[in-house]
């Protein structure tokens, strides 16, 4: 049989694309990147009302077929047939927002001038509605030569007309479509079009512009932006807790059920010191990783993140950025993997390549794991003010502590080793819109997703390896296990060289398997204790890490290992990434270099001041 | 006048750029969203802190956001 054809869905930025996407595949997407770029690509199935299975693919956002940045240049040589790797699509879906034609009708026109097979999808006819515009779709359809379906992704409405509308536009011989334009003759017929089909516009107050008179105001703007941020990271800590004690206490029953069910002996000991104690560490970080991925998506949906870059953009300049570089850097709090991919749409490349070398600073969702185990163990869980707990406060200083880094680090780099003429900043700032609920579902999924499959394959992965080096070679009667083990010689020798910054042996074994991902720290150290704890004690065996951690570590240690994760480049995925996107190795060599010397240097300065301090 | 000295709320229509001072991408960028010769355009909001960067400009049924660097290299005629 042959391959289900493709259809692409191509459109402007903010034409509700994703949301339609989201509305014609469901929730089984694949996400993955185009061969050789980092551009994210989305592709699901979905069935024509003849029955015929397609596959549909979602591709990035552009103003025009002659791009100006690298995810522009993927859909632009896409829809051309000439990316290598990737089949042209069938057919496409060109999705215009019903309430700005004259500007989506640009693109359109040019995407309808290649003569394949076209439907077009007239998108968001209800917030057109809201605003005041009734249109009058078969006009437009006139003007352009392809069918026109009005459509509403979240209510579901024009869905089959506009999979008939697909079928119908493939049996249409390919006519020449419509004669090649330049882009000002496009744009005069774009304002034609546009006039011919609204019908009638009232003069309505427009919400948004009265939005904007708020959260674009010079002072109080930056003033909501800034509460905004701060209540995020208070929630993270705060929401999440009911959910981490839950799943915390389903891993206590596991290991519960496995020492039942499993005779005692080495299998054992790896299934409890090493594949729960170590997993189950970090999956009980899962609700807060899915509380700030739900802040983000809400922010992005709802059309603030591009406010909130327009408000950035003044201090981003103050370091030679934009404040395009605002939401990469933002995205980069979850993860800095999709940071830097982000950094795609920045066009100068100067800029990019400074945001992809300061993303890893931005303190993302797997720092949060060590973050959240050590403060639970060493910062007293008490009020400093109405509202604010201390727990919390000293989390917001560690994100702040990475983003005042990466800024320093920017400035210097932009008059430095990314020297060049200060970059601009151009931007549309979409229309607010009430996210839907089920696009932000789909969207917590496919992140949770990502962390689960991360926490399954190499955290278990790494998790195990560690247990096996810690476990081996077997301790003699009266030695301790870790001082035996090949691990603990391992760290013997790391320890020598990170001593002078108050670190200690298990410290140091910690460090070594957190290279593959930062989270696995904890559960290293959890693997640790395991193993380290006397077999006859079962008080000590069963203490949680926090505890352990209390009884093991003074807080001068404590804090210098939290400095050294704000600094610390202790991500393999984060490397390779940046590999990528910068055709070498000489970007991510740098950024190690950079990145280990910072994060040893402020973690030595925090541990011999908290210990002069005489914390 | 040029487009960076247009006080806020006041309708303007461009009438000359200078594309050279311009960074090509960025000259692109700009036209792609219909700021161009001829173009109808309104200030919304100017500057964060009291500054006179960024400027959010009304085009069309769009509001962009451009620097003042921008909005200098074009020449308005208010309406």
């Amino acid at each position: 049989m042959s391959r289900p054809r493709k259809i692409a869905l191509v459109g402007n930025p903010n034409a509700g694309k994703s949301a339609l996407f989201n509305a014609l595949t469901g929730a089984r997407q694949k996400i993955a990147n185009y061969p050789g770029v980092t551009v994210e690509r989305k592709s699901g199935r979905m069935v024509l009302p003849s029955g015929e299975p397609v596959e549909m693919t979602d591709l990035p956002g552009s103003y025009s077929l002659d791009p100006t940045s690298p995810d522009e240049e993927v859909t632009s040589k896409v829809i051309r047939g000439e990316f290598v790797g990737e089949a042209a699509p069938d057919a496409l879906i060109v999705v215009l927002d019903a309430s700005n034609l004259e500007q989506h009708l640009v693109f359109a026109q040019e995407i309808i001038a290649l003569g394949k097979p076209t439907a077009i999808a007239l998108n968001m006819v209800d917030l057109a509605e809201r605003d005041g515009l009734v249109l009058d779709p078969i006009a437009l359809e006139q003007a352009l030569g392809v069918k026109v379906v009005p459509t509403v992704a979240v209510r579901r409405r024009g869905l089959t007309e506009l999979g008939e509308a697909i079928a119908a536009a493939e049996l249409r011989h390919p006519g020449p479509g419509l004669t090649q334009l330049s882009m000002t003759e496009r744009r005069v017929a774009a304002h034609a079009m546009a006039d011919a089909a609204i019908l009638s516009e009232s003069k309505r107050h427009r919400l948004h512009a009265r939005l904007d008179r708020t959260l674009l105001h010079p002072w109080l703007g930056p003033l909501i932006l800034f509460a905004l941020l701060f209540v995020v990271f208070q929630a993270v800590f705060a929401w999440a807790t009911p959910f981490a004690d839950a799943l915390e206490g389903g891993v206590g029953l596991l290991t519960d059920a496995v020492n039942d069910l499993v005779p005692a002996g080495l299998f054992r000991d790896l299934l409890t010191d090493g594949v729960l104690a170590g997993v189950g560490a970090v999956v009980v970080f899962l609700p807060q990783i899915v509380i700030l991925f739900f802040f983000i998506l809400v922010m992005e949906a709802s059309g603030y993140m591009a406010r909130a870059a327009f408000l950035m953009d003044r201090m981003m300049a103050g370091v030679g950025l934009s404040g395009r570089s605002f939401i990469p850097l933002l995205s980069s709090f979850a993860c800095a993997i999709p940071g830097i991919m982000a950094t795609r749409s920045i066009t100068d490349p100067r800029d990019r390549l400074t945001t992809i070398l300061i993303a890893p600073l931005m303190t993302c969702s797997a720092r949060l794991p060590v973050y959240a185990v050590i403060i639970a163990a060493f910062i007293p869980q008490r009020t400093v003010g109405p509202g604010i707990g201390l727990q919390g406060l000293v989390l917001f200083c560690l994100y702040v502590a990475g983003i005042i880094g990466a800024m320093v680090v920017a400035l210097i780099l932009r008059r430095s080793v990314t020297k060049g003429a200060a970059s601009g900043f151009i931007m549309e700032l979409p229309k607010y819109q009430l996210p839907a609920p089920k696009d932000l579902l789909i969207g917590l999924w496919q992140r949770a997703w990502i962390f689960l499959r991360r926490a399954g394959t190499i955290i278990f992965m790494v998790t195990v390896i560690l247990w096996l080096l810690l476990n081996f070679p077997r301790a003699a009667e009266g030695q301790n296990q870790v001082d035996a083990s090949i691990a603990g010689k391992i760290a013997n020798g790391l320890a020598v060289v990170v001593e002078p910054i108050g670190f200690d042996r298990d410290m140091a074994l910690a460090l070594i398997p957190a290279m593959a991902a930062r989270e696995v720290a904890v559960s290293a150290l959890a693997t640790t204790y395991a193993v380290a704890a006397p077999v006859d004690n079962e008080d000590a065996q069963a203490m949680a890490l926090g505890d352990q951690l209390k009884a093991r570590w003074t807080l001068p240690m404590a804090l210098a290992f939290l400095a050294w994760f704000v600094f610390a480049p202790q991500c393999m995925s984060t490397i390779a990434v940046t590999r990528r996107e910068t055709n070498g190795w000489k970007w991510p060599a740098f950024m190690l270099a950079y990145l280990f010397g910072l994060a040893y240097v402020f973690a030595g300065a925090t541990y011999w001041i908290a210990v002069a301090a005489g914390l | 006048m040029t487009l960076d000295l247009l006080p806020a709320g006041q309708s303007a229509r461009i009438v000359a750029v200078d594309w050279n001072v311009l960074v090509d991408e960025e000259a692109r960028r700009l036209r792609a969203l219909g700021i161009d010769n001829g173009a109808r355009v309104k200030v919304s909001h100017r500057g964060v802190f009291g500054g006179a960067d960024p400027i959010a400009l009304a085009v069309g049924r769009m509001t962009v956001a451009v620097r003042r660097a921008h909005a200098a290299a074009m020449e308005v005629e208010i309406l």
